[in-house]
Formats: structure tokens, C-alpha cells, sequence
């Protein structure tokens, strides 16, 4: 359980790192974007800007477009209008090398999606090796190094069928690390897990945040949201209803809708922590 | 008394008989080489190409399905001279075998493919792999190993398949069994020891082809064969 900052101390606090956050380089940013998926439109233009170190938590009822903006920041999906830059290249733009801007993008899906033929040491090393062209010694000398840090190096050789779904998460997320990502985009990371196994990713996820790791997730994990995010985005309907950081989007949102949502999904995924 | 003679005439066959065997098993294994070579590029059109490729795919595969081998077999040894192509016959019953195989074998890769989900694509895209790294590195090892029990039994009606051949006058080993026939007039023997020698033959493919199963066989993509065994 994390304590409660004492009020007057907080605002200050808030206010010189804002300063500092203004400073530092943007690593994504969105403009207008727009994208249907036949008659259904999915996302009615997004603005968004994720500054580095930042840890931007996106929130809102499914069928909303969490899970498509993600994507669309990477070109796996890709949208029909409106325009992406990550870490200063447009990725939308006519022409542009999607494999190498992609490449500076790391994802973590719901669904884990590792490599069903690979051991978890090659499901991390594969990308070193094949898209970043490090000799083999070199590309498994590293991905041991990223097994270590999620705390898997003894599961080197196991495949994914043998692991249970926290550990092929965090392998899942060693694999996008090893690739040396300017940004990690989580898709609703933990939304596939058996309730006992959220809680290693988590713990993953919040060192990664501690490390300085600039991070959008897409997540219904409220616990996580007030003790990592440095902004919480509300999307609903296509269209970012409201954001900003936790305490102001927890206990003063402006907009009745944010109240309302965030205090239903807040009272089932509060996790343990306190606001 | 009769034994020892059956075993005598047998014995003085199967020379022949064994003669022809090679050239089935050299049919067999060339024929299934064409045929991968036709059929993986045609899996791999159909299950991610698009326009006239995809359509060109397609329509191979759906021509050599509805037609019989033996139709094919001929159009290729007797239609085709017609237009200035003069094949010997083992190359013609090899191209036939193997373009009619490679439509089969484009199905079952096809298959392994499209059991494969969507977000083993997006992941290795995701990590900056372009669509043919991805095909390489990540669908295709799975999809070979998905397709491996489909695939044996190919590799086995392959084997029986080649003897079509003798339509053909290729000397493998039906034909031979043919002539011998002829020869002798003694159909039965002749019979039982060709239906013999192909058994051996498939035997010997079934168990390289557990061992190949053996030696790709990876936890949580699974053969049917292993779950049985």
C-alpha cells in the first residue's frame, strides 16, 4: 500500500515536474485520427502526445478504440486518416520505412501472441537477430539479459505451450524490450490472465515505469493506473473524453462521464491500492 | 512342392521386380520434391496473396483437384506434343505426379497456415519484421510442422500413385509386374510380390516420416500421430 502524499507537498511537486515533462521529447504523437472498420467507426479523430518517461494509461468501455488507436500507433492497423510520429518519424507518411520505424515501438498484447515454435530465449532473441541482424552468440547473450530482467532466465528453454500465462506475458514483454523500444504499447496486458498471475506483470510494468520507460497501456487495472500513471486518458465512443493525471481524473474529473466510469471500474479492478 | 516353386519363381522375379522398385521410389521422391516446390508458394499465395497471383493459385489448385491423375498424366505425355513438347516418359509421369501433388500440398500447408492466429503476423511485425521475414521466420516452421501429419499421408499415396506410371510404359515397379505377368502367366505370385514390395516401401516411409515428426515435434503444436501413439 502506497501512502497518501500529505496535501501540501503535492501541487509543488506536480507543478515542477510538469515544467520538466514540457521539456523532454515528445516520443509519440497523434493527430486527427480517424478509422472504420467497414460502416463502424472506430476512432473519430484522436489527439495525443506522450512525452518521454512518461506512463500514459488509457481507459474507457470496450468497443471504444483503446485496442485500435494502440495499433494504429505501430500500422497494424492502419488508419484511414490522420497522422503518427513515433520518436520524431511519421510513420503514416507516404514512403515512410514502417519495419524500422515500427521496429523503435515495442507491443505487448493481450493474447501474449509469442512464437509458438521458439524457446522463450529465441522468442526474444528472433527479433535481434532477423530485424536488427546481431550474430546469433550476441542476439542470445542479450536476450538472456532481458529473460533476467523480467525474471524468467530459468525458463530460457522452455517453450510457450510449458509456461503459465504471467510468465509468457513477461517474456512477451522481454521480447519488445530486447528490441531496444523508444516506446512499449500494452494491450490490455493482463486482460487474459488468471487473476493470481496479474500481479507479476504488474510488478514488471511498475519496474519498467521506475526505470523511465515511456509507456501507453491500455488497461482496466485502476490500481495500476493511480500508482504508475503519469496521465490517465478516457476514451469512449471513438473520442478522448478527458484527461489527466490520476488524483484529478480519480477524485475531481471534469466531466460527469469520467466520474461515472472510472468509479464503477474502479470499485472491480481497484486492486489494493489507495488514491 | 508347390511352396518351394512359388518361392523359386519368386526368387527368379524378383530382380526385375526390384529394378522397378528404384524407379518408383525415384518417382515418388521426385514427384513429392516437385511438388513441394509448386505447393508451398501456392499455400502462401492463397493464404496471404492477393489479385491475379492469389487467382492464378487458385485456379491451379482447383484445376488438378477436378480433373483425375490420369487425365493429367496423358494431356502431359500425349496433348502436349501436340504443341511442341515432347517429354520422355519418366519426366512425364514426374511432372505429372508432381504438379498434381503440389495442388494437394498447397492445401495442407494452407491449412498449417491458417491455423496459425493472426497475432503471431502482428507480433513479428510488431518487433520490425516486414511480411516475408515474418512468413519465414515465424509462420512457415510452424505451418511445416502443422502440416507434417497431412503430409506424411501424401508422401504415402504418393508412393502408390506412381504407379499410374505403366499407363505410360514407365518401367517401375507395376509395370514390370506387368510384363512379368505376360511372361509367365502367372498373375497371382507376380501380384502378391509387387503388393509385397510396395509394402515394404511404405513401411519404410511411415517410420522416416515418424522420425521427421520425431525430430520437428515441438510442445503445444501438436501431430495428431503423437497424441495417438
Amino acid at each position: 500500500m502506497s501512502t497518501l502524499s500529505p496535501e501540501p507537498v503535492k501541487p509543488l511537486l506536480d507543478g515542477s515536474l510538469k515544467n520538466e515533462n514540457e521539456k523532454k521529447r515528445e516520443i509519440v504523437r497523434v493527430s486527427g485520427l480517424k478509422k472504420s472498420f467497414g460502416s463502424l467507426e472506430v476512432l473519430k479523430g484522436i489527439d495525443l502526445s506522450v512525452r518521454e518517461g512518461e506512463v500514459v494509461v488509457i481507459v474507457g468501455p470496450s468497443g471504444t478504440g483503446k485496442s485500435t488507436l494502440l495499433r494504429c500507433i505501430n500500422l497494424l492497423t492502419e488508419p484511414d486518416a490522420g497522422h503518427v510520429w513515433v520518436d520524431g518519424a511519421e510513420i503514416t507518411a507516404r514512403g515512410a520505412d514502417v519495419n524500422k520505424i515500427r521496429a523503435k515501438t515495442g507491443m505487448v498484447f493481450q493474447e501474449f501472441n509469442l512464437f509458438n515454435h521458439l524457446t522463450a530465449l529465441n522468442n526474444v532473441a528472433i527479433g535481434l537477430k532477423v530485424v536488427k541482424k546481431i550474430p546469433e552468440e550476441e542476439a542470445r547473450r542479450r536476450a538472456m539479459e532481458e529473460l533476467e530482467r523480467v525474471g524468467l532466465s530459468s525458463k530460457a528453454s522452455s517453450y510457450p505451450a510449458e509456461l503459465s500465462g504471467g510468465q509468457k506475458q513477461r517474456v512477451a514483454i522481454a521480447r519488445a524490450l530486447a528490441m531496444d523500444p523508444r516506446v512499449m504499447l500494452f494491450d490490455e496486458p493482463t486482460s487474459a490472465l488468471d487473476p493470481e498471475l496479474i500481479g507479476e506483470v504488474l510488478e514488471v510494468m511498475k519496474k519498467l515505469a521506475s526505470e523511465g520507460m515511456t509507456m501507453l497501456v491500455v488497461s482496466h487495472e485502476m490500481g495500476f493506473a493511480k500508482e504508475v500513471a503519469d496521465r490517465i486518458v478516457f476514451m469512449e465512443g471513438g473520442l478522448i473524453v478527458e484527461e489527466g493525471p490520476p488524483d484529478v481524473m480519480f477524485s475531481a474529473p471534469k466531466k460527469a462521464r469520467t466520474k461515472e466510469f472510472l468509479g464503477k471500474i474502479g470499485a472491480i479492478h481497484g486492486g489494493t491500492v489507495v488514491a | 512342392m508347390a511352396g518351394s516353386d512359388v518361392l523359386a519363381f519368386i526368387e527368379r522375379i524378383l530382380p526385375d521386380l526390384l529394378r522397378g522398385a528404384v524407379i518408383t521410389v525415384e518417382l515418388a521422391s521426385m514427384g513429392l520434391f516437385l511438388g513441394l516446390v509448386l505447393g508451398l508458394p501456392t499455400a502462401f499465395l492463397r493464404a496471404y496473396g492477393k489479385g491475379l497471383p492469389k487467382y492464378i493459385a487458385t485456379l491451379y489448385v482447383e484445376a488438378i483437384r477436378g480433373t483425375p491423375l490420369v487425365v493429367q498424366l496423358f494431356i502431359i505425355h500425349y496433348g502436349l506434343p501436340d504443341l511442341g513438347l515432347t517429354f520422355p516418359r519418366f519426366v512425364s509421369a514426374w511432372l505429372a505426379l508432381g504438379i498434381n501433388s503440389g495442388a494437394y500440398q498447397a492445401e495442407y500447408f494452407r491449412g498449417g497456415i491458417e491455423a496459425i492466429s493472426a497475432g503471431q503476423m502482428a507480433a513479428a511485425q510488431a518487433l520490425g519484421m516486414s511480411r516475408l521475414q515474418a512468413i519465414r521466420h515465424i509462420i512457415l516452421p510452424q505451418a511445416f510442422r502443422l502440416a507434417l501429419p497431412a503430409w506424411t499421408n501424401e508422401a504415402i499415396y504418393m508412393v502408390k500413385y506412381t504407379s499410374i506410371a505403366f499407363m505410360i510404359a514407365v518401367p517401375e515397379l507395376l509395370a514390370r509386374g506387368k510384363m512379368i505377368i505376360s511372361w509367365y502367366f502367372r498373375p497371382t505370385e507376380t501380384l502378391l510380390a509387387v503388393a509385397a514390395i510396395y509394402l515394404v516401401i511404405l513401411w519404410v516411409v511411415a517410420r522416416l516420416m515418424r522420425l521427421v515428426e520425431n525430430r520437428f515435434k515441438i510442445p503445444g503444436i501438436g501431430f495428431e500421430t503423437d497424441q495417438r501413439a
